[in-house]
């Protein structure tokens, strides 16, 4: 199968645009009226597999089991914290969730207001009440660096296929980097190649929609490093 | 309503005060995504009247008395700005814009798809900056390109349009001296796809007949302005999405 019947044209399609007579599965950002498939949402149509999908353009960060996220501590309690992720629901993080043996009431010690954690998505149900735990490898409380805020729906695009945008990203500025499915990106590494990973991800944001972004982002670091020797 | 006047709203060739014909919209401009810091925006011009909308959302729902744990809430929020209209208006909420208010946010949660959501919130807030007569249909038009542009899952989006009769004449989308002089003005919002009415008030008389007309024109209308609503948005967000191709 050659490229262009693998992707057809993409089609931008607004909530009530009909998507198919009934042949396809109807999937994620849609819904079925007189088994007719027609869009819920703004955003890309996708058709994969027998499944018609929109995929969103834009929208706020709904959190799924299993999704890595970049949270802020917003307040504390006395066996818990209340993380913000970026979504319209609050996160509570309990003190059996994290790597270290918290007494009750001893929580601020471990967390403070304003502490930025990397966190998993461990619960969410029927009426988003949402869970996270920092009990999975790698996740910690983050000390250095900084984050940068971009639209959820962009996420994909700078991670990149297999990830291929971000570590193309980390290798020329040798940077830290963790991308969290809420659109919150924390970067860290000396100033000057911090200040560039920061430019070329807010760049990925802003042409996520064109083609050879890998290239043309690479370009731009290149170019921006090498002027600054 | 059926303010006296010598004024002669529609002349003897059928065309009224502003050269249209009796079944004839204004000129209708949309614009989708117009605010930056806004979830999704849009502005609205339908002849002299000048809207913006702006939705936030689905964000925490405060006060948290107002949560409903099965589905999300519509807040709405029509302010008419003290400029919009030629005697200056007192700013703030009176009982005409709370109504306006309550009818737009239920008009819109029988298309979003608000089960997706408990207990959140989204916001909608419509300012208008010039009114001329029929702002609650374009506050209401504006609010569901701005509602689609913010990304929140619905099932169609909702035009609106007034109708009405001046000078004995069931006219579409009355002007200032239409409706100030007039003897009927009839808002009408409905779902374009099922032409389920969402909205439907009427502010004066009319006969059967002529209302079965008028709902007629209305319907119509509606189906007009539900495409400019969607080639709005399709403007707004196909433009960056052309030269997109094998990439990736």
């Amino acid at each position: 199968m050659n490229r262009k019947e693998a992707r057809p044209a993409r089609e931008v399609v607004v909530p009530g645009d009909l998507l198919d007579e009934g042949d396809l599965r109807p999937g994620n950002g849609t819904y079925v009226l007189d088994g007719k498939v027609y869009a819920s949402r703004l955003g890309v149509k996708n058709v994969f597999s027998g499944t018609v999908s929109v995929i969103p353009l834009k929208g706020r960060y709904i959190p799924t089991p299993g999704d890595m996220v970049l949270g802020m501590i917003v307040d504390i309690g006395p066996s818990n914290w209340l993380v913000d992720i970026n979504s319209p629901y609050p996160a509570p993080l309990h003190v059996n969730e994290v790597p270290w043996k918290v007494e009750f009431g001893d929580t601020s010690r471990f967390l403070k207001i304003g502490d930025m954690i990397m966190a998993k998505i461990l619960m969410v149900d029927e009426s988003m009440k949402i869970q996270v735990t920092m009990n999975d490898s790698g996740l910690r409380k983050l000390e250095d660096g900084q984050i940068v805020e971009i639209a959820h729906s962009k996420v994909s695009r700078v991670i990149g296929k297999s990830g291929s945008m971000i570590q193309m990203i980390k290798n020329m500025t040798d940077c830290r980097i963790f991308v969290g499915q809420n659109g919150r990106v924390w970067v860290d590494g000396d100033v000057e190649n911090a200040t560039v990973a920061v430019d070329a991800i807010k760049m990925i944001e802003r042409e996520a929609q064109t083609s050879n972004l890998t290239e043309r982002v690479k370009d731009f670091i290149g170019s921006v490093i090498e002027e600054e020797g | 309503m059926s303010g006296q006047s010598d004024l002669e709203l529609v002349n003897k060739k059928g065309i009224r005060l502003d050269g249209r014909k009796a079944g004839e919209l204004r000129g209708i401009k949309i614009e989708a995504g117009v605010l930056e810091n806004a979830d999704g925006s849009a502005y609205v011009e339908i002849g002299k009247n000048k809207v913006r909308a702006a939705v936030y959302g689905p964000r925490e729902c405060h006060p948290r008395h107002l949560q409903d744990p099965t589905k999300a809430i519509i807040q709405c929020k029509y302010n008419m700005m003290a400029f919009s209209v030629s005697d200056r208006k007192r700013p703030g909420p009176d009982r005409r814009s709370v109504e306006i208010s309550k009818i737009i946010a239920e008009a819109l949660e029988a298309v979003v798809l608000t089960e997706l959501y408990p207990r959140a919130s989204i916001d909608v807030y419509i300012e208008i900056l010039q009114a001329n007569a029929g702002t609650r249909c374009a506050g209401l038009t504006a609010a569901s390109v701005a509602l689609a542009d913010a990304g929140i899952p619905m099932r169609d989006i909702v035009p609106a349009v007034a109708v009405g009769k001046a000078d004995g004449k069931v006219l579409l989308d009355l002007n200032k001296e239409e409706d100030n002089y007039g003897q009927a003005d009839v808002p009408i919002a409905l779902i374009p796809k099922t032409n389920e009415i969402v909205l439907l008030q009427m502010d004066g008389h009319m006969t059967r007949k002529e209302f079965d007309t008028a709902m007629e024109m209305g319907v119509a209308a509606c189906h007009e302005i539900y495409e400019l609503q969607k080639d709005a948005l399709k403007r707004r967000y196909a433009a960056a999405m052309k030269e997109d191709a094998a990439d990736e």
